[in-house]
């Protein structure tokens, strides 16, 4: 029974309210959208984040500005695989004093999202940094997480996740292809912790989610004040 | 890609795309507050030059230094070279020290092959006697595309000291895989033997090619390679050959002028020309120089070591970004 297997676990009605709830989510926790910046990282991150960006102008009105990042340039595994493709980096904005909403589709290893911050960084320092991923797939390499997740998704290491969407894809979905020793199906298992409208802890990226909200954070703080 | 960059030749259409590609995103971050990503810490760059340069060697080492690398500059004057130290013995020498690339210009056509037989380090050929300058060719050909969405078709005059030119080598294999219609313009004593075989046209009338062109490219009068009278003085070579205002007004209005730099005002091309703001990319070629060559040393660099690199198909070089 090696035979991968394809199993749609969000349609595009899905990825539609996922995104809406995590615009809600993204405008009660910033009680609005004053000084907030939105950043995609390329490739499938970025229509998300003018997705995102659209739906909170529904919410609170005004306009979220929207970027860009490319983070080939920032990986951790350069020289170890051939080159990446580049893609333009865009952030036509100050992000001095922002707060800044990283959007990418699938969190996993959490490498691509270091490589980011690092990236960010170079361009200014933002007053906070939080992230928004489409699909949580677990096995992470890092000890960050995810502030905004529309669907946590159990997969097998060796399985694949494949999202889609209309601008890049021509339509929207995840797709789950189980690797061979594939211990969870992504449809036989209930989506653990879907749609936790709270956000787990308040902290921003760099820290491990677990409920205790402060100590023993991993990365980037010192101490445990606030 | 290959793991050097010795010949344009060396490069089929769809690598030269995807280092213009690279190009376009990396010269961003020279507009940046922060000119530099950390892509090749620890690398080390040696800019090997046997031969004086001033824009191509600052190039590489603002390329290298802006990917964060390492950059050793070899020149050889001051070197052991002038105690008569041997290119091979010189090669040893880097190989030893572990360098990562090594950029080399040299007077000796075929050099940098040579070197690449002898070390492990991936070898960028920075011009090689009156035969190749493959990086020159990138960026001239990242500059055309700022200004024309295609090269198929693009009608390229490259004009003057073909006989020794490197630039002119490169720029003509370089546009050739790229479908432009290269046409060589030169007195027949400074077009070289057999240059039927590069699938250039050629002309020896410079007024009748410039009203059909949409690029001139103008090379340096290469006086100091020149051991016989190639013309009768320099005043009738710029008469016939030289580009100057009231050319300029034959090209048609869309025309971009172009020269690898240095130039020899007065000679090949006048001033007034030279620093035309409307017509003239001369400058912009010297500031795409250093993002084509960030490209290059991303691509040639940015992968696994090279002997593992010759280990993997394309295939898997290609796509792997999952």
């Amino acid at each position: 029974m090696s035979v991968p297997e394809r199993a749609m676990v969000m349609d595009p009605a899905d990825v539609g309210r996922a995104l809406t709830r995590i615009a809600h989510e993204v405008v009660e926790r910033n009680k609005g959208t004053d000084g907030l910046v939105l950043v995609g990282i390329h490739t499938r991150g970025v229509p998300l984040a003018r997705r995102l960006a659209a739906r909170l102008s529904e919410i609170e009105g005004g306009q979220v500005p929207t970027g860009a990042l490319d983070v080939a340039m920032y990986r951790d595994d350069i020289g170890l695989r051939p080159p990446g493709a580049t893609r333009d980096t865009d952030l036509p904005f100050d992000l001095a004093g922002t707060v800044v909403v990283l959007v990418d589709d699938v969190l996993y290893t959490g490498r691509t999202i270091r490589a980011a911050l690092d990236a960010l960084t170079d361009f200014g320092r933002p007053r906070a940094i939080q992230l928004a991923v489409l699909v949580d797939r677990g096995h992470r390499e890092l000890p960050l997480r995810a502030d905004y997740v529309g669907k946590n998704l159990p997969t097998a290491p060796d399985g694949v996740v494949k999202v889609l969407l209309e601008e890049t894809d021509g339509r929207d979905g995840v797709l789950v292809m189980d690797g061979d020793g594939a211990a969870g199906d992504g449809r036989g298992r209930p989506a653990a912790t879907e749609g936790s409208g709270e956000p787990r802890g308040g902290a921003p990226v760099g820290r491990e989610g677990s409920g205790e909200p402060r100590g023993g954070a991993p990365v980037g703080r010192e101490g445990t004040r606030r | 890609m290959k793991e050097h960059l010795l010949s344009a030749a060396d490069l089929d259409a769809g690598d030269i795309t995807r280092i213009l590609d690279t190009a376009a995103h990396l010269a961003k971050v020279t507009d940046r507050a922060i000119k530099k990503v950390p892509t090749l810490r620890g690398r080390t760059v040696c800019n090997l030059f046997f031969e004086d340069s001033t824009r191509t060697r600052i190039s590489f080492e603002l390329a290298a230094k802006r990917l964060s690398a390492d950059v050793i500059n070899f020149t050889a004057k001051g070197s052991s070279v002038s105690k008569g130290e041997s290119l091979k013995d010189t090669a040893i020498t880097l190989q030893a020290m572990g360098v990562d690339a090594i950029v080399i210009r040299h007077g000796a056509s075929g050099a940098p092959w040579r070197l690449a037989e002898w070390v492990d380090a991936v070898v960028v050929n920075a011009g090689d006697g009156t035969h190749e300058h493959p990086t020159q060719a990138l960026l001239d050909l990242y500059t055309m595309r700022q200004h024309f969405p295609t090269f198929a078709g693009l009608r390229v005059a490259i004009v003057g000291d073909v006989l020794h030119s490197r630039v002119a080598r490169s720029n003509v294999l370089a546009l050739h895989t790229m479908g432009a219609e290269v046409t060589l313009v030169a007195p027949p004593t400074l077009l070289p033997a057999r240059v039927e075989t590069w699938g250039a046209a050629v002309s020896y009338d410079l007024d009748a090619a410039l009203p059909k062109q949409d690029v001139v490219m103008m090379l340096r009068m290469q006086l100091e390679r020149q051991r016989a009278g190639f013309f009768p003085s320099l005043r009738e070579y710029a008469r016939l050959y030289g580009l100057d205002a009231r050319r300029l007004e034959a090209m048609p209005e869309h025309a971009i002028v172009m020269h690898p730099g240095p130039m020899n005002r007065g000679v090949e091309i006048a001033a007034e020309v030279a620093d035309s703001i409307e017509r003239s990319v001369i400058a912009d070629q010297v500031a795409n120089g250093i993002s084509v060559r960030m490209a290059l040393l991303y691509l040639l660099l940015g992968g696994p070591a090279v002997r593992e690199a010759r280990a993997l198909p394309a295939a898997v070089a290609e796509g792997s970004a999952l």
